[in-house]
């Protein structure tokens, strides 16, 4: 009964080896967990401590081959983004970065070289293709934009012809000028009509997110603050903007006024961009935020 | 207890078997649910949010009460919904807080639609029945009061992130963010010192009544909460501690492990991709988030959701992805919590002495019949 007895006890131990509740995580897509540069090995005791283990390490330099789910590769792909909206954006095409592939950087001279492969969607369509982009940030002190190259597969594909040909046609020759507010609103509402304004303000904005753009910051258009159509010069439609760019570093919701043209064979033109003061002084001023 | 002891077994077993969580059931809608399932999908300003805790209460006696853990600066209470089947025992907790940052809307959507859908299912779902059995949910539906409604003002209020209270020292800003004011590293990395600053930590750790309010229930009940979640947008991400770049939480592999698992959840449910890492890995780094603060005082598993948006609509995301989004960050959190809670309730231990009681019951039981 003793020799029972042991056994009984021995085999549902070895049994039941694992310590804790383990998580599968399949085929996930691998960010590197194992090779974290700061982490400190785990203890054997899963119990937890309150205490911070200081790890001491050098500053990780963004150079080499970027981890695709971590900041640097991020904030280049979304200038590349920037840059396809400024050479293929319109009312009706506005594109965004679906996914990060790969991606490298490297100091060229004074200046970054970031390379990607990127996966971006065209958002009205929900076309998606692969792209391959080059970007050189300048060094130095000069504030100059970052210069972008890239090329596309099947971004492209949707037929945007039809419907910017009738917009065009309708807002041409229009004697009423078109406008409108807060596209989109505070709970994400906007007027149908009002859609292919809202496309065309951000595309004009990816003008200045571009040339703003460096490794420090990230843009997004958050909002169409308002917008007046002005009379068609040279067959152009034409725009005052003003719109609100989100800055994810810095948090900041900045204001731009913008001077924006565009027509079917000419595409999306920014003639005049002016930054708008930020309102320090004011307690709830108008169209600007602390 | 030889029942007791059998039916560890038997639990252990359906574990392994189910798989539903309870955060796709096709329920068949009452009328009294449809107008329910029109209100999860739009915004509600503050009164309605506290009106709501109120109607949870109401309809839910014997599982949710409320509590005021403290006031903001201009004097609002700060209120948690407390969710579980009511036990003698001192009971393990999790804890979730939504609208730190005002303009993050979706974020106490969010919190709604995570308690109208424990609520929803805890008597017919098995886990979320069990684990409301062991567990209570702490829930604020909004942190930050005071800015939330400043935010409703009116349209060029929006877009407003952190507390109102005013500046100090000639500074004639308002607000201070209030994840950057907790006593976790505070003042070391990614904040300013300029009140007009977006990322300004205050005059000093907890200057802020808000962060401060959660600093002391923490306090209270550090040692039960067996996770931390804490709800913003937007990003499509899930944060693991700690915002400084050269410190490392204890488990770090375990978090990562955790919130890949996660965002697989996630993902499975509209094909949402969600970042999973550090905050100075794949954002950027700062000090003095709730986050920080909750894995060091002891909570293991302290995440911080990012939710929809990627940057098209940012934080004015419309109503019609309220729904969405929050399914899919029902199951991540769903995925966190359930792991945070079969850790202590499945764990080594607990086998091995429920293996060890029936063997030596059963060798009693055997050596009683054999003389």
């Amino acid at each position: 009964m003793d020799w029972t007895l042991l056994i009984l006890l021995v085999v549902p131990t070895l049994v039941h080896g694992n310590s804790t509740v383990t998580v599968r995580t399949g085929s996930g897509p691998p960010v590197g967990s194992d090779q974290h540069p700061n982490s400190v090995p785990l203890s054997e005791d899963t119990q937890t401590t309150t205490e911070v283990r200081e790890v001491v390490v050098e500053e990780v330099m963004t150079t080499g081959v970027l981890n695709p789910s971590h900041y640097p590769a991020r904030r280049a792909a979304t200038v590349v983004q920037h840059y396809l909206n400024t050479r293929y954006g319109s009312p009706y095409r506005w594109i965004f970065l679906s996914k990060v592939h790969s991606g490298s950087a490297e100091d060229v001279a004074e200046m970054r070289k970031y390379q990607l492969e990127l996966t971006m969607q065209e958002t009205i369509s929900n076309v998606s293709g692969q792209c391959s982009a080059e970007l050189l940030f300048p060094g130095g002190e000069g504030q100059s934009a970052p210069q972008v190259q890239a090329s596309c597969e099947g971004l492209l594909q949707s037929n945007t012809t039809a419907q910017e040909e009738a917009f065009y046609q309708q807002h041409r020759a229009s004697n009423n000028m078109v406008s409108g507010t807060d596209i989109p609103d505070s709970y994400g509402h906007m007027e149908p009509n009002m859609k292919p304004f809202w496309h065309l303000g951000g595309v004009a904005s990816s003008f200045i997110m571009l040339r703003e753009s460096n490794e420090s910051t990230l843009y997004n258009m958050a909002q169409v603050a308002n917008f007046t159509q002005l009379e068609t010069e040279k067959d152009q439609l034409r725009f005052n903007y003003h719109v609100l760019l989100h800055e994810m570093i810095s948090q900041e919701i900045i204001h731009w006024k913008l001077l924006v043209t565009w027509s079917p064979e000419q595409g999306v033109k920014v003639l005049q961009s002016e930054l708008q003061p930020k309102c320090h002084d004011c307690e709830a001023p108008p169209n600007t935020t602390n | 207890m030889m029942l007791g002891l059998g039916s560890v077994g038997l639990v252990l077993l359906s574990l392994a078997v189910q798989s539903g969580h309870g955060a796709q059931d096709s329920a068949v809608w009452s009328r009294e649910e449809t107008t329910e399932r029109n209100y999860y999908t739009r915004y509600h300003n503050m009164s309605e949010i506290t009106a709501w805790m109120e109607q949870m209460k109401r309809e839910n006696p014997d599982v949710v009460s409320s509590m005021v853990y403290g006031q903001t600066y201009e004097r609002r209470n700060i209120t948690l919904l407390k969710i579980g089947l009511s036990s003698t025992g001192r009971k393990k907790a999790i804890w979730m807080d939504c609208g730190i940052h005002a303009r993050e809307w979706i974020a106490p959507a969010f919190c709604q639609y995570f308690v109208k859908e424990i609520l929803r299912t805890y008597k017919t779902d098995t886990k979320v029945n069990e684990m409301m059995k062991n567990l209570d949910f702490y829930i604020t539906p909004v942190l930050n009061v005071d800015g939330y409604i400043y935010s409703w003002h009116n349209e060029s209020t929006r877009l407003w992130r952190k507390s109102r209270s005013p500046g100090t020292g000639g500074c004639t800003c308002y607000g201070t963010d209030l994840n950057r004011n907790f006593y976790a590293n505070w003042g070391m990395v990614g904040v300013s010192t300029d009140c007009c600053n977006l990322f300004y930590c205050g005059t000093k750790a907890l200057s802020e009544s808000e962060a401060w309010a959660v600093t002391d229930m923490l306090g209270k009940m550090r040692e039960d909460i067996l996770a931390f979640l804490t709800i913003h947008s937007y990003g499509q991400q899930l944060l693991v501690p700690y915002g400084h770049p050269n410190i490392s939480a204890p488990n770090h592999d375990e978090l990562m492990e955790v919130g890949l698992g996660a965002a697989k959840a996630i993902k499975a449910v509209h094909r949402m991709d969600y970042t999973v890492g550090t905050s100075p890995d794949i954002l950027y780094p700062f000090s003095g988030s709730s986050q920080d603060f909750g894995r060091l005082i002891g909570i293991p598993l302290s995440f911080t959701f990012e939710l929809r948006d990627k940057g098209k609509h940012g934080f004015e995301l419309p109503e019609d992805q309220i729904q969405p989004t929050c399914e899919e960050a029902y199951a991540g959190a769903h995925h966190i919590i359930t792991y945070a809670h079969d850790k202590v309730f499945y764990s080594y231990a607990a086998t091995v002495t429920a293996t060890l009681w029936t063997t030596l019951l059963a060798a009693w039981v055997s050596s009683a019949i054999l003389l």
